[in-house]
């Protein structure tokens, strides 16, 4: 198969479409689509973790089922929650083969799960494609300052970290590579209050003013982070706030820094007065 | 809400035991994780009270109180605790012990701004509260 | 109970079953629903087509020798030697109020999970799809109102015909077909393209076109009205 496989989740459709719209272009632009799966399945955003639990991994396995169906062994996620639960789960069950074999009997009507598919997320791509974003830089985006925000998914638990827990990186690495102004976020690996925003926004309003009130301390014109949940609470939640700086996914800055355009479908603070002072759409 | 009682009759500390796979008896009370615990202002008894109260068999303390709602599984607690104790999951499953009971904490058809919210935020606080 | 003679003489070989726990032996080959009248129970409702498109007589059962659950319709089911057989339940769910004009999907980004939120439990066990008698691939069309696809949970719900069997044991508590039938209206309504031929009719309906006709229809005698139905023009497969 030409690229990666690809797998969305239920809010990159919708909520998210500017994240996926903007990763495909880049991916597309860097030689290497990103290629939906024919079929997958809600992953459940966060990892069940009751040890007696097999119900709550049917979902992520059946993915992995597709995937293997498909004659594909590697997953790609933009979204650090799928991501996070794809991972958890698909490592949990390779691991414990009396519960897997108990899953595959259950799900008698689809093909025994062999345990062959591996989950990874667009940073682990994009780390190993430094030269190539470079060279398909066109507008280094030169004037912006920003603050890298990485969440929770992506870094714990130990076991799914995509860099190191406490002191990330991958993320400044890449932004660097787009001509911005990276600063160094001391909150940025603080959770953002994730799943309270439908009851408890509250609690969101509150991180979101520890979180963006630092940032903009140090600086920060916008944010940039991967997961559409920390897009939403960060940007929806700003309002409760005294700030409005734009938090963008890392893919729309890089399609911008490649000369392409980006939707702006999903964003509560519109981006678009910031890049135009930065000169960076007209 | 605060709960009192739980409808079943069960032994609350091997529960949360056997559903986190956790040693309770190994938390040395050093409060890092709360130290870390991006939402502790927001809860009514810190985690680690939590656990003693629940070796203690202070089932009600823990009920009453809304530690383990509060909590996101944000799983900073979890890579920091000097014992390595996986504070996640015996928060699941003090969580689980009461979802299992038939008791939800958010009522699906009561949610504000249903239309606004994403997939992500729903389905995973709909997974968390209720069983 | 000794083997039932019919007309012919040919001993009918009976099976036996159980209904609500009580012993009954039936002749081979009665569906569910006419083996439990032939066993003396009246149907006042759960009883409706007969012909396996109301979706009304929805029923579980057991056979002795198997562990499942089955679910299907009583009106398409034989029984079997150990069936264990119920009353046909009514599969209890609330159909969402809904004003149709205030659903438009390019108006909200994800309608039926405002309305059905409960589909974001969904867990994707595959229960329903089991439960279906009419082969829909169902948990495939609640993803995909998860994901906000109304056209492909229109297209995959098509042939659903509401007898809820989808729904009585879904551990998330999903309303299944409710949701479904929700999301045809909606994508009929706002995505499908308006029929210039069916306003036409309608119209000429209200005009009364075909009062007359439907007059003679309507005050006809059975056995014309069977023999009318019997010749008509059918259009043929394919």
């Amino acid at each position: 198969m030409e690229g990666h496989l690809y797998y969305p989740g239920c809010t990159l459709k919708t909520k998210a479409s500017d994240y996926e719209d903007s990763a495909m272009k880049v991916m597309d632009k860097l030689g290497e689509p990103l290629v939906e799966m024919d079929d997958w399945y809600c992953c459940g955003a966060v990892q069940s973790l009751a040890e007696d639990d097999i119900m709550h991994q049917i979902a992520p396995i059946r993915t992995m089922c597709c995937a293997q169906e498909q004659g594909e062994d590697e997953i790609v996620t933009l979204c650090d929650m799928c991501y996070n639960v794809l991972r958890q789960a698909n490592d949990r069950m390779k691991e414990r083969e009396d519960d897997l074999e108990t899953m595959n009997e259950f799900l008698d009507e689809d093909p025994d799960y062999e345990g062959g598919v591996e989950v990874y997320h667009l940073f682990h791509l994009l780390e190993d494609m430094k030269d190539e974003i470079e060279e398909a830089v066109e507008t280094p985006l030169n004037d912006l300052v920003v603050a890298p925000y990485y969440g929770c998914m992506l870094l714990r638990p130990d076991n799914v970290a995509i860099d190191e827990t406490e002191d990330p990186e991958i993320m400044e690495g890449l932004l660097e590579l787009l001509g911005l102004e990276v600063l160094e976020n001391p909150k940025r690996t603080e959770c953002c209050g994730s799943y309270h925003t439908v009851n408890r926004s509250d609690i969101v309003e509150k991180r979101v003013e520890d979180i963006v009130s630092h940032a903009v301390d140090e600086g920060a014109e916008a944010m940039v982070l991967s997961c559409p949940l920390c897009q939403f609470n960060l940007d929806y939640h700003q309002r409760a706030t005294e700030f409005e700086i734009p938090v963008f996914y890392l893919t729309e800055l890089m399609a911008l820094a490649f000369g392409l355009d980006i939707e702006v479908k999903n964003h509560k603070i519109d981006p678009r007065s910031l890049l135009k002072e930065k000169g960076i759409v007209e | 809400m605060k709960l009192k009682k739980l409808t079943r009759d069960i032994d609350f500390m091997d529960k949360v035991e056997e559903l986190s796979g956790q040693s309770l008896n190994s938390c040395i009370q050093c409060g890092t994780c709360a130290a870390g615990c991006p939402f502790v202002e927001d809860m009514e008894i810190l985690p680690e009270r939590v656990f003693k109260h629940i070796t203690l068999g202070n089932i009600d303390k823990v009920l009453e109180n809304n530690t383990m709602w509060i909590c996101a599984a944000c799983y900073t607690c979890s890579v920091r605790c000097p014992r390595d104790i996986d504070i996640a999951k015996i928060m699941e499953a003090v969580r689980q012990v009461v979802l299992r009971a038939n008791i939800d904490m958010v009522d699906v058809d009561e949610v504000e701004n249903m239309e606004e919210l994403p997939q992500l935020a729903v389905v995973g606080c709909f997974r968390k509260e209720t069983g | 109970m000794k083997a039932e003679e019919d007309e012919s003489n040919e001993e009918v070989e009976m099976v036996e079953i159980f209904v609500m726990g009580k012993r009954y032996k039936v002749p081979k080959g009665l569906t569910i629903m006419t083996a439990l009248e032939y066993a003396g129970y009246k149907f006042t409702r759960g009883c409706g087509c007969r012909g396996g498109f109301c979706g009304a007589c929805s029923t579980v059962f057991r056979t002795k020798d198997e562990y499942k659950l089955r679910m299907d319709l009583a009106c398409q089911t034989a029984v079997e030697d150990g069936m264990f057989l119920v009353q046909l339940p009514f599969m209890p769910a609330v159909r969402e109020d809904y004003d149709v004009e205030e659903v438009d999907p390019e108006e909200h980004d994800n309608v039926l999970l405002d309305y059905y939120p409960e589909v974001a439990r969904c867990v994707s066990c595959n229960t329903c799809t089991k439960a279906c008698p009419q082969d829909i691939e169902v948990m495939d069309y609640v993803q995909a109102a998860l994901r906000g696809d109304i056209e492909r949970t229109a297209e995959l719900s098509f042939d659903c015909i509401q007898c809820g069997l989808c729904s009585i044991r879904c551990p998330a508590d999903i309303k299944h077909y409710h949701m479904a039938q929700m999301a045809r209206r909606i994508h009929a309504k706002y995505n499908q393209p308006e029929s210039d031929e069916l306003a036409e009719r309608v119209k000429e309906i209200k005009e009364g076109k075909y009062d007359e006709e439907m007059e003679k229809l309507v005050n006809m005698e059975r056995e014309i009205l069977k023999k009318r139905y019997d010749e008509r023009d059918i259009k043929e497969e394919g």
